[in-house]
């Protein structure tokens, strides 16, 4: 106003620059903006360099580990060693032990070295016969078992090869590492570059890495995840079964039923204070509690998932009560609004909102107790488990391996090819881990996608 | 409705629908309503009007007992629909709601399609036998609210897709879905634009025909368009509670007279 004078003093009118120059305090916020985005990136940078170098060496140490070399031989199923009666009574048959099949396979390489091309002077068949797993027999002895009229044919099999003649294919093993070790001389990896040649070795992708159970110090070759990844299953069921439904009817009550007082809030600090508590110290209270109390058998999977079950919990419920804090309590209002009960707005409304972040919580919680070992190894876990566990439920009550402990396992033993086979162990841990992480991800769309 | 009681109100117009005596209510330690008695009748729009902070909202939520929900709410005094204490033991806040319709401030539809919102009340209190029955509920419902042009089209369309008025038009037919005898407005049309304010006010005005309507506003014209009667709440004490012309053309009490025109508030 023109008159402004006359009313008084007025603020200063305040004199804006020219838009198109850019002032100091402008460029000052610019710079800090774009320092800031920096360190973003190269935070991020670092962490995206980390992670490709794990899982590069990870890979690089362990992808071998899913092929396997395979030496294919024809066994004549000798009658009068297998079955001296000739009557094919299978009971019979039983009675001659892995021992009695040895020669079997000896005498296969003797048929075998027939072929001129086969054959290094110094080695006999009973040298060759090292070449292949000690496994072997036991394969050999399973089949006749299974078929007792094929006794007194000749039949090609392809047996496992020695872990050392699978290291040589796979690097592991040289010429010159041969020659200072006991277990395999120079002569016999020879042989088995003459085998390769006539086609009797290969290396192909190895399943039996993944179904068969744990071998021993001795045969790295054999050694497989079976009964540690049917064991990991069979937890992770127990703990879903029960977290689950445990953890969201906790989050619930505590969240939205129960009153806030002094009990409440102790009961909230203290699940707060699982969360963080280590997870050996669920192990120890699980041999106290479930195995020494309560009498349940060691190494089951049925233990290691009440005590993984234990240690889920506070992150379902953390997880699952901060997703229904974060559903607007306008709509607990609306639903109330329209004369539903508690329960009904609850479960009509609120839960339904919170369900992807549920989801997420307890696929989290699973992740963490499938990769978790501490615990699993106080309530005997790591036993040496060759027999595979019965179908649940009393399976559940079977012996079993983990995987994490199987990898730990793995990497005490002194044979290099176990390294190799921990790193596959770990490879196929983390492929689970992916899937459940690709299977929240996938839940959260579907229940996304209704608003 | 038996000839008596049709005789009855002809003689008073209206009898009382809601009556309250002495109400307190507390939040912790704030005193937010200050010994407020009222007499709200049936078949009348009542507006609730005031400064804000007033404790209009505070009140109107007294009335369906959605303050139950506030943990440090604390209600005294006696509220009474057709002479029964909503306030008993022997009440169920559940069934009062369903009694007692509410439009709340801020529109505040489910996460789920139009049809769906609507359709919620009368599912849970088995307003339907059938599908068919649910569909013409739903469609009345919307038409009362003024909405059913704009959505027939997409009424498997989420609720929170619309604009922010045509939401509120879709939480006033979710009120009016159930079929209560009252029904609480707080602020419905604060997200409004003129000629859906305008299609809110003439459906206020048609529901007088069945519930009372208690309406909280902050327009002393919607207030003077649609109520017939008028009450001021000033600093949680009710001020003046009359005819609607009455309060707007001669106000008794000062702070009415100040805030009317403008100069408290
Ligand atoms: N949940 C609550 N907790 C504590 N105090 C509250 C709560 N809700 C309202 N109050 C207080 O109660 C008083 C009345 O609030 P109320 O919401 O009833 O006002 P109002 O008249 O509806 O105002 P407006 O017109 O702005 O909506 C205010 O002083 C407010 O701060
Ligand atoms: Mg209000």
């Amino acid at each position: 106003m023109t008159d402004a004078t006359a009313e008084g003093p007025r603020p200063a009118r305040a004199h804006h620059g020219s838009l198109l120059v850019k002032d100091a305090r402008t460029k000052a916020r610019n710079a800090a903006e774009t320092r800031f985005r920096l360190y973003g990136a190269i935070a991020v940078g670092i962490a995206v360099v980390a992670l490709v170098g794990l899982l590069s060496s990870i890979l690089y140490n362990g992808a071998s580990a899913f092929r396997q070399t395979f030496i294919t031989l024809n066994v004549y199923l000798d009658p009068d060693v297998l079955d001296k009666n000739g009557n094919r009574n299978v009971e019979e048959i039983s009675k001659v032990s892995t021992f009695g099949y040895a020669p079997l396979i000896e005498a296969a390489f003797e048929t075998a070295f027939e072929n001129p091309e086969i054959g290094i002077e110094g080695v006999t068949a009973s040298d060759a016969e090292d070449l292949i797993s000690k496994e072997a027999a036991a394969q050999l002895r399973r089949y006749v078992l299974a078929n007792p009229g094929e006794i007194g044919q000749t039949v090609e099999f392809e047996f496992l090869a020695n872990g050392r003649i699978d290291g040589y294919y796979k690097g592991r093993v040289t010429m010159q590492s041969a020659e200072r070790d006991s277990n395999v001389s120079p002569e016999q990896l020879q042989l088995a570059d003459q085998l390769k040649a006539a086609g009797l070795l290969s290396t192909h992708f190895n399943w039996d890495f993944l179904t068969l159970a744990d071998a021993s110090e001795n045969r790295p070759e054999a050694a497989g995840l079976g009964v540690a990844i049917i064991g990991s299953l069979y937890m992770m069921l127990v703990v879903l079964v029960l977290s689950l439904p445990i953890g969201v009817a906790t989050s619930i009550y505590l969240e939205e039923f129960a009153p806030k007082n002094w009990f409440t809030d102790i009961i909230e600090v203290n699940i707060a204070n699982l969360a963080a508590v280590p997870s050996i110290v669920f192990g120890i209270l699980g041999l106290a509690i479930f195995i020494n109390f309560a009498g349940l058998p060691q190494s089951a999977p049925i233990v290691g998932g009440l005590v993984l079950t234990l240690m889920t919990l506070p992150t379902i419920i953390i997880a699952t009560r901060a997703s229904l804090k974060a559903v607007p309590p306008s709509i607990r209002d609306a639903a109330l609004g329209v004369g539903a009960s508690k329960m009904q707005s609850v479960f009509h409304h609120v839960l339904p909102l919170a369900m992807p972040g549920i989801l997420t919580g307890t696929i989290i919680g699973l992740a963490q107790a499938l990769g978790e070992t501490a615990p699993l190894l106080l309530i005997g876990m790591v036993a040496f488990v060759r027999d595979f566990p019965a179908a649940p439920p009393e399976g559940l009550f079977d012996p079993a391996a983990a995987l994490p402990v199987q990898v730990y396992n793995w990497t005490q033993r002194a044979d290099p090819a176990f390294t190799e086979r921990a790193s596959g162990a770990i490879i196929v841990l983390l492929v689970f881990l992916l899937f459940m992480n690709a299977v929240a991800i996938l839940l959260r769309r579907r229940f996304e996608r209704r608003w | 409705m038996n000839d008596q009681r049709l005789i009855q109100r002809d003689a008073t117009m209206s009898e009382t629908k809601i009556s309250a005596r002495g109400v307190n209510v507390y939040y912790g330690d704030t005193h937010a309503i200050k010994d407020v008695d009222v007499d709200i009748r049936d078949r009348m729009v009542t507006a609730f009007i005031g400064p804000s902070g007033c404790g209009k909202s505070t009140f109107l939520r007294c009335i369906n007992r959605m303050n139950d929900t506030i943990e440090s709410c604390r209600v005294e005094g006696k509220i009474t629909i057709d002479d029964e204490d909503i306030y008993d033991r022997k009440v169920d806040p559940v069934q009062l709601r369903a009694k007692v319709g509410m439009v709340f401030q801020k529109p505040n539809p489910f996460p789920k399609s139009i049809y769906d919102n609507v359709a919620y009340g009368p599912r849970i209190h088995g307003l339907a036998r059938n599908k068919a029955e649910l569909d013409e509920i739903v469609e009345s419902a919307l038409k009362r609210a003024a909405i059913w042009k704009e959505v027939k089209d997409r009424l498997s369309a989420p609720g929170t897709g619309l604009s922010g008025g045509q939401q509120q038009r879709l939480c006033i037919a979710r009120a009016v879905a159930t079929a209560p005898e009252v029904l609480l407005m707080d602020e419905p049309c604060s997200a409004l634009d003129p000629i859906a304010t305008a299609q809110v006010e003439e459906l206020i005005d048609e529901l007088r025909q069945n519930f009372s309507v208690v309406i909280v506003t902050h327009s002393m014209q919607q207030a003077a368009r649609v109520s017939q009667r008028t009450a001021f709440f000033h600093l949680g004490h009710l001020v003046e509670f009359g005819e609607t012309g009455e309060i707007f053309t001669n106000p008794k009490d000062k702070r009415t007279e100040s805030y009317i025109t403008g100069r408290i508030g």
